[in-house]
């Protein structure tokens, strides 16, 4: 699963164009990782410019 | 606010602005709504931009100029630095200023707008999409309209929302950060962009003055290259060489389509625009003009298409067909190029840059190097030429 460091995270969007599965929500400043969606594909940890998102399979 | 509007643009960047202004301009009820508390804010943007096309699209004003750029210089991972020789004159924008006034400009042509209004989904009914659900300031809202434009940047989930395909694969998407760096040693008027393995595999890095002192410096990495690497760790690294005196008065992340273009950025009653369509320039990951361009062409058409009752996919995709008549070709032609010159190892670069330093000062142009990085390529040469020539 992914998980959101909050305090890392910028609030950009590039984790959502990247996800196949539309498991990730972002308000203005707030980012949810729907797990029930989330296929484990880790695009979006890997294209996190801050290295915000981490995979824990 | 209505309950209905011919049209809704979701998020108010310079290509939500121009849309919604030029639809207002052309008759249309519009509703603008932004989900972040301020138009502007943040910037995630290099803030670059060329002369002769933004003027097409909007008056440059003044106050919306931060520099004035008379020089471009490009810098080989071996330091060979290369001015590039051209015509235009660049700008670098206070994007803040920039975004508000085209926010503004749009009100006073009538659009109505609220900032922290938060687009959850779309209305759909009998095949097309309706409206929109959004949630402001502790209420859920539905409000209808005839046309939505989806202008919500790379994340477009509007466009997801309506069936069309907005991800992005690894390879077309670039990886960026930014920091508005001040007390540092710069000269002005110049543009630099760093290449190299070492500052930012499969995309460069950036260094564009604001003013004496203070420099807006980023880089993009393609999402291929990111996996061992993250793009903050790349900056932190270069800063930490270059800029040792700097302090840093903002940092801000952000992704930028460099992709193909989209097969579809209409269907009924929806029109995406700017980085939710894709629009960024693949090579240079520069989104501004081609954003508002293809924002001005929508707002007609979307004025036109009400006037006429049918905004069905098929009237809304004469949008897509101008846009595509307007930059489609270049935009292809870039990003053929994109992979052959961002996969260039420092090697070929170090080579091309003192190839191109060796020839006259006045044959320092863009097309030359480009010509001496490809020259094993020479299709891609022809591609070179019908992009930067017009041949």
């Amino acid at each position: 699963m992914v998980q959101v460091k909050q305090d890392v995270c910028d609030f950009c969007g590039t984790c959502v164009s990247v996800c196949p599965v539309d498991a990730i929500e972002l308000l203005e400043a707030v980012l949810i990782i729907d797990q029930e969606k989330c296929i484990d594909c880790m695009k979006c940890v890997i294209v996190c410019p801050l290295r915000a998102l981490e995979g824990t399979k | 606010m209505k309950e209905m509007y011919d049209i809704i643009v979701v998020g108010a960047g310079p290509a939500g602005s121009t849309a919604a202004r030029v639809a207002a301009e052309n008759g249309a009820s519009v509703l603008m709504l932004e989900k972040d508390r301020e138009v502007g804010i943040p910037v995630r943007c290099a803030e670059a931009v060329g002369e002769i096309g933004m003027n097409r699209i909007v008056k440059l004003r003044p106050e919306w100029i931060a520099n004035r750029i008379e020089g471009v210089r490009i810098i080989a991972p071996d330091g060979t630095r290369i001015n590039v020789q051209h015509d235009e004159i660049g700008f670098v924008l206070d994007r803040k200023k920039f975004d508000s006034d085209l926010a503004r400009m749009a009100a006073e042509k009538g659009v109505e707008l609220l900032t922290k209004a938060y687009v959850f989904d779309l209305i759909k009914e009998k095949g097309f999409v309706s409206g929109v659900k959004f949630r402001y300031l502790g209420e859920e809202l539905s409000v209808r309209a005839k046309i939505v434009i989806g202008a919500d940047g790379v994340e477009s989930r509007v466009g997801r929302w309506a069936g069309l395909k907005t991800h992005l694969n690894l390879q077309d998407i670039e990886t960026c950060v930014q920091m508005t760096i001040t007390n540092i040693p710069l000269e002005k008027n110049y543009c630099d962009f760093y290449f190299g393995s070492d500052v930012a595999p499969g995309g460069y890095l950036w260094v564009f003055p604001k003013n004496e002192n203070t420099a807006n410096v980023g880089l993009g990495l393609s999402g291929v290259e990111a996996k061992d690497k993250s793009p903050i760790e790349y900056l932190k690294k270069f800063v930490e060489k270059h800029f040792p005196e700097g302090a840093v008065l903002t940092t801000v992340a952000g992704g930028v389509p460099c992709a193909p273009l989209m097969e579809k950025m209409v269907g009924n009653g929806i029109m995406l625009v700017g980085d939710a369509a894709h629009q960024a320039f693949p090579i240079t990951g520069g989104g501004i003009y081609t954003g508002m361009l293809a924002a001005k062409i929508a707002g007609e058409v979307a004025a036109e298409a009400l006037k006429s009752g049918d905004w069905s996919e098929e009237a809304l995709a004469r949008y897509q067909k101008l846009w595509e008549k307007e930059g489609g070709k270049d935009h292809m032609r870039a990003y053929r190029l994109k992979d052959p010159l961002f996969k260039l190892t420092d090697e070929d670069l170090n080579k091309t840059a003192a190839a191109v330093v060796k020839k006259p000062k006045a044959k320092h142009t863009i097309v030359t190097i480009f010509k001496t990085a490809l020259f094993k390529q020479p299709k891609l040469i022809a591609v070179v030429l019908k992009l930067f020539l017009r041949q």
